[in-house]
């Protein structure tokens, strides 16, 4: 009890630290420039929300029936939680455009984009152990492959997003070839700087990529054949059906499109989990020497694991530059490598449920964040929160980034941590 | 069978092995045995291509008359191509898969080569599910053999210890390899599972297998081997059947300590 009340002061010494400036202290516009303006309420209420919060804590922690807990906690996650939750997610994923509201179809899209990215990369990072941290590279080359397919040959988006796919693969074993002999760490630097390296050539490589400024008018995509115009001509998916044309269609196309995609990535993923290929990727992420021993040539193998994440990276890329019609040396930033890590560390590294679950919260979660901040910002007028209520929605990263320490302390092997078996014995 | 010539592997200033000569007959068990640090495992080490000699010559001769010269393969040939399989000293198992995954993954080549550079397995095309059928019969069999069909199931990093190493051994076998080299099976094991193991490794020598061992434990070597090499500081110091090798003076100087050092 004495020694919680400790912890839970030393907590609030430090949140008092961290808010009193962060909050505590507001920039305003006033007469002469800037003025500097005291908000000590606010950073009084969540410094003591930090000292309840750890006081509450420990007592919930200390309660009686410890050890019982920690062997409930250790026991592997049922499968059955699996059998229901994915078909409702799927479910869910198929009838999300009927809400008609194209705001949610864009989230969605958003969303199974990080879902895609997040299986890609989940072959590469839960599968076979190989720490990616330039993920975004393999992403940038497939929108920037599209982008100049179409801008210089005329290339359509089903002719080049198979092409997309097979040149981020062709660089992912390109990458892979010099730096696949490299363990851990060291890998993951070499992987973070080849991601920068990709990125600055799409800046600097002005003549091909007409840097900064990006590709623009980059092709849509079209439905065998049919177009997504406004123009009421035959070969338009609204002229073609005799239906009103309405920009939502395009927008609940590549809602599918992207949804198929993703679904192409995991069907590929689980399949070759339960072939040798998979299986070997997963026993070189347990043992690399033994597999050595068992006749495995582990370079190809790395080299397979490698080159089929960047491959759906490649194709998540295409549609991101066929969604976007354009692209941008912006878009691939280190942020983006980062995110997808998360996702797959977050959803737990393996698990493809886990992954899509934590690419709903991390991407489609923080959207909801923002406007659950603003509709509460607008609802607080009182004098206590003066000037709180208005930038709430920028703390969203604060709370998000809370949520994700609280996540990884509860859950620290991610959000479903339980592995399936490759093959069962009967 | 395996003839190791003139064998030496330094470590910078140290030499592990020096001048090394000793032949492994087929169908026997040949121990190789030692004080420690007398470079046992180096010598494994360089059989089955975790180290690079820096001279000498390993002849590895297939009962079908196949040659192969081990010390220059690629470690993972030596498994696939080459036939020799090995277990380790500290048991390396997949520990987070399955005990049947693991030894599915020790069939990695022959599976592999039934999926048709993998797109047509993903199809589900091909002559994929007949191969696995017989990677399954296999790894039922040798489950058998070692006791763990109940087992299946489980993760191999939650098995008991001695059964770990049972699994281990199992699994070097689905390579279908003409020698096996078994780096210190006995370590660690309670007397029962000592002998459960001399049994596995008997049986393992009928069905015409090789092996290769280093052991701590006389009472194993002495069981089971037919062929018994002692080294001492990187030098083999005798080389005998065991009785031989038990009477030699030589032997009992470097294991009980020579009598002229005080």
């Amino acid at each position: 009890m004495k020694s919680a009340l400790r912890d839970a002061c030393l907590s609030a010494a430090i949140a008092l630290g961290l808010f009193a400036p962060m909050v505590g202290l507001v920039l305003d516009n006033g007469d002469q420039g800037l003025v500097l303006r005291g908000r000590p309420i606010a950073a009084a209420v969540l410094v003591a929300l930090v000292f309840v919060g750890r006081f509450g804590m420990h007592l919930w922690a200390d309660r009686p029936g410890k050890e019982a807990r920690a062997i409930r906690a250790s026991r592997v996650v049922p499968a059955g939680v699996n059998k229901f939750v994915a078909p409702i997610l799927l479910g869910a994923a198929i009838m999300l455009p009927l809400t008609g509201s194209r705001y949610y179809v864009d989230l969605g899209t958003l969303v199974l984009t990080y879902v895609m990215l997040g299986w890609g990369l989940n072959i590469v990072v839960g599968l076979a152990g190989l720490l990616d941290l330039g993920y975004v590279a393999f992403y940038a080359v497939g929108a920037y492959a599209y982008a100049l397919l179409a801008e210089t040959f005329g290339l359509g988006f089903w002719t080049c997003l198979p092409l997309a796919g097979i040149l981020a693969a062709f660089w992912g074993v390109l990458l892979g070839f010099p730096v696949l002999r490299l363990r851990g760490d060291y890998l993951a630097i070499v992987t973070l700087a080849f991601g920068e390296i990709i990125r600055v050539l799409l800046i600097n490589w002005v003549s091909l990529t007409h840097g900064p400024n990006g590709i623009g008018d980059i092709p849509r995509p079209t439905l065998f054949g049919l177009r997504f115009g406004m123009d009421d001509g035959d070969d338009t998916f609204a002229g073609f059906f005799g239906i009103e044309p309405q920009t939502v269609h395009r927008v609940i196309f590549l809602y599918y499109l992207i949804f198929a995609l993703a679904l192409l990535t995991n069907w590929v993923t689980l399949r070759l989990r339960r072939l040798p290929l998979g299986r070997a990727w997963e026993a070189l992420r347990e043992d690399e020497i033994a597999c050595r021993s068992l006749g495995i040539n582990v370079t190809n193998t790395k080299l397979t694991a490698f080159a089929t994440g960047a491959l759906f990276g490649g194709l998540a890329g295409a549609f991101f530059a066929t969604r976007q019609a354009f692209v941008s040396p912006e878009s691939f930033t280190f942020i983006e490598s980062a995110t997808v890590l998360a996702i797959v560390v977050l959803g737990g590294l393996g698990s493809q449920l886990g992954v899509a679950l934590a690419a709903l919260v991390m991407v489609g979660g923080l959207e909801m964040l923002r406007d659950l901040l603003s509709t509460i910002g607008e609802q607080m007028g009182s004098a206590l929160f003066s000037g709180l209520a208005g930038d709430l929605p920028t703390y969203r990263m604060l709370i998000f980034g809370l949520a994700l320490v609280v996540m990884m302390v509860l859950r620290p092997r991610g959000l479903v941590s339980g592995r399936t078996a490759t093959a069962v014995l009967r | 069978m395996l003839t190791v010539s003139d064998l030496t592997m330094r470590f910078g200033g140290l030499t592990a092995v020096d001048g090394l000569t000793f032949q492994a007959r087929t169908g026997e068990v040949t121990a190789v045995i030692g004080p420690n640090g007398a470079g046992k495992t180096t010598v494994f080490n360089c059989v089955t291509g975790f180290y690079r000699p820096n001279s000498g010559g390993i002849e590895l001769l297939h009962p079908h008359g196949a040659r192969f010269a081990l010390e220059r393969m690629p470690g993972h040939r030596i498994a696939s191509r080459a036939k020799v399989a090995r277990t380790f000293q500290n048991v390396r198992l997949f520990a987070g898969m399955t005990v049947l995954e693991n030894l599915l993954v020790a069939q990695h080549n022959t599976l592999m080569a039934a999926t048709g550079f993998g797109v047509m397995a993903v199809l589900g095309l091909g002559r994929y599910r007949a191969a696995e059928k017989a990677g399954m019969d296999k790894a039922r069999v040798w489950l058998e053999r070692i006791g763990l069909v109940d087992r299946a199931n489980d993760p191999a990093g939650s098995l008991p210890y001695g059964a770990q190493r049972r699994l281990e051994i199992a699994r070097a076998m689905c390579i279908d390899p003409v020698m096996l080299c078994l780096d210190e099976p006995a370590a660690g094991l309670n007397p029962r599972e000592s002998e459960a193991l001399n049994q596995l490794l008997l049986s393992i020598r009928a069905d015409g297998c090789s092996l290769l061992l280093i052991e701590h434990d006389m009472a194993v070597v002495m069981r089971i081997s037919d062929h018994i090499v002692v080294l001492d500081h990187g030098k083999k110091i005798s080389d005998g059947t065991p009785a031989e090798v038990r009477a030699d003076p030589v032997v009992i100087a470097a294991y009980l300590g020579e009598g002229d050092d005080e």
